[in-house]
């Protein structure tokens, strides 16, 4: 091993050069969505993957149509509330599996566990029936509420993973050093699980934000249709007969917010997936 | 299912002990004080407590999908066409039957299974490449890791779209690069895309899964392996893989199941056409395209039971490494 800073440099570039592979791999497909999305009509099926005429007109187009507006408010509130709801029950009952003793603890992470591999299209027939009955086809809550029934698991066992590394003793000391019980939470509890709830909160936003099947089976109209599903309706009665370049701008917008996630709290989602789904 | 009973069990008594050695060490004569009698209120606390928290999330798991499923049981038994609703009765199996001698379920079967079967094959050998490269290499963790989550995180529709163009004629790079004619337009060059746009977008998903597992392996081990002559190889196959077993069958299990789910990307990709359906598809078609929902709820019901029946063979070929078997030893 005389010559162990070449092999370093070596195994280095090695590394470097997979890592190309990989980000290569991970980004064409997203590129290329984007660079149809800032072609000109007359440009769009030149099969060029660099633009040779830029344009926002794509753009502008999709917010002008209402189509893809109401679609996109739609989406938005759909996945907060969820997110919220689901984050918040999850908490709950996380807590009580990773802190509290009782019986039926092992059948609520066993039925979370069934929901998880559940298959949700076997839903899609009763579930339509249900909510025509009710009332509840084609609006929010007729989406909500099987996105959070989906999102659960994932939030109950990454929040109980998260909750079992909190140092929960602390809470004591703070309340020997004279803390009440609700500072105790404030100023010790909540911070210490602020990060968990967090990274649920987005992993359970990105589950939401993808859904396509309840979204196209349990919506009729403008009134609850999530963008997903207002792209493969796009017809470009609006615009030019070719929809290309309005479906492309329209799924660049929604892949946004993704992109910020995954830049941002790429080390939180990462270890929110790999504490959750395994560990030994 | 009883997958849980012993792990929870081993679970509920390593965590009492840490608990109440963590009291123990704080406020001793709490502790001491509260002995025998007034323990059992405690527990009895405990829990009502317990049950109040998880009341809510069990309430709305159960609601949205053990009761549809029955219903959707009792609606399959039924003569229900949404456009001939006057002709509404129960019919027994009769839908069973038709749905089971139909030619159209059987090639949606196949190519569901085929689906399956090579993309969650595929997707283990790239994902434990990509696990490796994202736990191992030595520049540009961070890079790689958020790379890796573009796929994970974008809407499976987007990325759909994205094949679709990329393999149209005239429109995509690809389909002027590799191919003359309309990929999308035959049935082989079609399932092999609806088939690499699965691979794309799922084998970080099995990546991560699979890192957490790699995160086990010890260091020392390895070093001691490499040390006694091991090759790379045989350090993979001896000293990895078998730490990583429960974690390789966890993902095996969750990427199976989701793959047989397999729906958003034919839907974009070809829409079914060319006897691309999958099983999801089909039923989908059914309800409504077709309003039949008899039938689609039969085929519900048939798509619940494949799933049960491949979740069990996993479970019972595996045993103890199903998910969930982990909660104890989680630091």
């Amino acid at each position: 091993m005389a010559t162990g800073t070449e092999t370093t440099t070596r195994a280095r570039v090695r590394w470097g050069l997979l890592d190309l592979l990989v980000v290569v791999f991970a980004l064409v497909p997203v590129l290329w969505i984007a660079s149809l999305s800032f072609k000109t009509p007359g440009t769009l099926t030149d099969g060029n993957f660099i633009p040779r005429e830029w344009t926002l007109d794509n753009y502008r187009t999709i917010f002008d149509t209402d189509q893809f507006v109401r679609a996109l408010i739609n989406s938005i509130g759909i996945a907060l509330i969820a997110t919220l709801v689901a984050v918040v029950l999850g908490a709950m009952a996380a807590y009580a599996i990773s802190r509290l003793d009782f019986p039926g603890k092992g059948l609520l992470v066993g039925v979370s566990l069934l929901i998880a591999m559940f298959p949700q299209v076997s839903l899609v027939s009763p579930l339509f029936e249900i909510e025509r009955q009710l009332g509840l086809f084609d609006t929010w809550p007729g989406l909500i509420l099987p996105y959070i029934t989906f999102a659960l698991p994932l939030a109950i066992y990454t929040l109980s993973a998260f909750f079992k590394q909190i140092p929960w003793d602390l809470e004591k000391a703070a309340k020997m050093d004279g803390a009440t019980q609700g500072q105790a939470f404030r100023r010790v509890i909540a911070p210490l699980a602020a990060p968990g709830l967090f990274t649920t909160a987005i992993l359970v936003f990105i589950f939401c934000w993808n859904d396509f099947l309840f979204a196209i089976t349990l919506t009729s109209t403008e009134r609850a249709r999530t963008v997903p599903v207002a792209l493969s309706f796009f017809t470009g009665e609006s615009q030019f007969e070719d929809p290309t370049g309005a479906i492309c701008a329209a799924a660049v917008v929604i892949t946004v917010p993704i992109i910020l996630f995954v830049l941002f709290f790429q080390r939180r989602i990462v270890s929110g997936l790999t504490s959750g789904a395994v560990k030994g | 299912m009883s997958i849980n009973a012993t792990p929870t069990g081993a679970d509920v008594t390593a965590e009492e002990t840490t608990r109440s050695t963590g009291r123990h060490a704080t406020v001793p004569t709490q502790r001491a004080g509260r002995r025998k009698p007034p323990l059992s209120e405690n527990r009895k606390a405990e829990r009502k407590l317990g049950w109040l928290l998880c009341a809510p999330a069990a309430l709305v798991m159960v609601a949205v999908t053990a009761y549809p499923i029955i219903y959707s049981v009792w609606l399959s038994l039924q003569r229900f066409d949404l456009r001939f609703p006057d002709e509404r009765e129960f019919i027994g199996l009769e839908n069973y039957v038709t749905v089971l001698s139909n030619e159209f379920w059987w090639t949606a079967f196949g190519v569901t299974m085929l689906i399956t079967v090579v993309t969650v094959a595929v997707e283990l050998v790239l994902g434990m490449g990509l696990a490796v490269i994202m736990h191992r290499t030595l520049v540009g963790r961070g890079i790689v890791r958020t790379a890796a989550l573009i796929p994970y995180g974008i809407v499976t529709v987007v990325a759909a779209f994205s094949w679709r163009y990329a393999w149209t004629p005239g429109t995509g790079y690809l389909a002027n690069l590799f191919s003359e004619g309309a990929p999308l337009t035959e049935r082989a060059s079609s399932l092999a895309i609806i088939m690499l746009a699965e691979i794309w977008k799922t084998t970080p998903f099995m990546a991560l899964l699979l890192m957490a597992g790699l995160a086990l392996v010890p260091e020392d081990l390895l070093k001691a392996a490499s040390t006694d002559g091991a090759t790379a190889w045989q350090r993979f196959t001896k000293v990895m893989l078998p730490v990583m077993k429960p974690a390789i069958l966890v993902a095996l299990l969750f990427r199976t199941l989701d793959a047989f789910r397999v729906f958003d990307n034919i839907f974009v990709l070809t829409a079914g056409g060319n006897e691309t359906s999958s099983v999801s598809m089909l039923a989908y078609n059914n309800l409504i395209r077709g309003l039949n929902l008899g039938i689609g709820s039969t085929m519900s019901v048939l798509i619940f039971v494949t799933v049960a029946i491949i979740a069990f063979v996993f479970v019972k070929l595996f045993g103890t490494a199903a998910p969930g078997s982990d909660d104890g030893e989680r630091r």
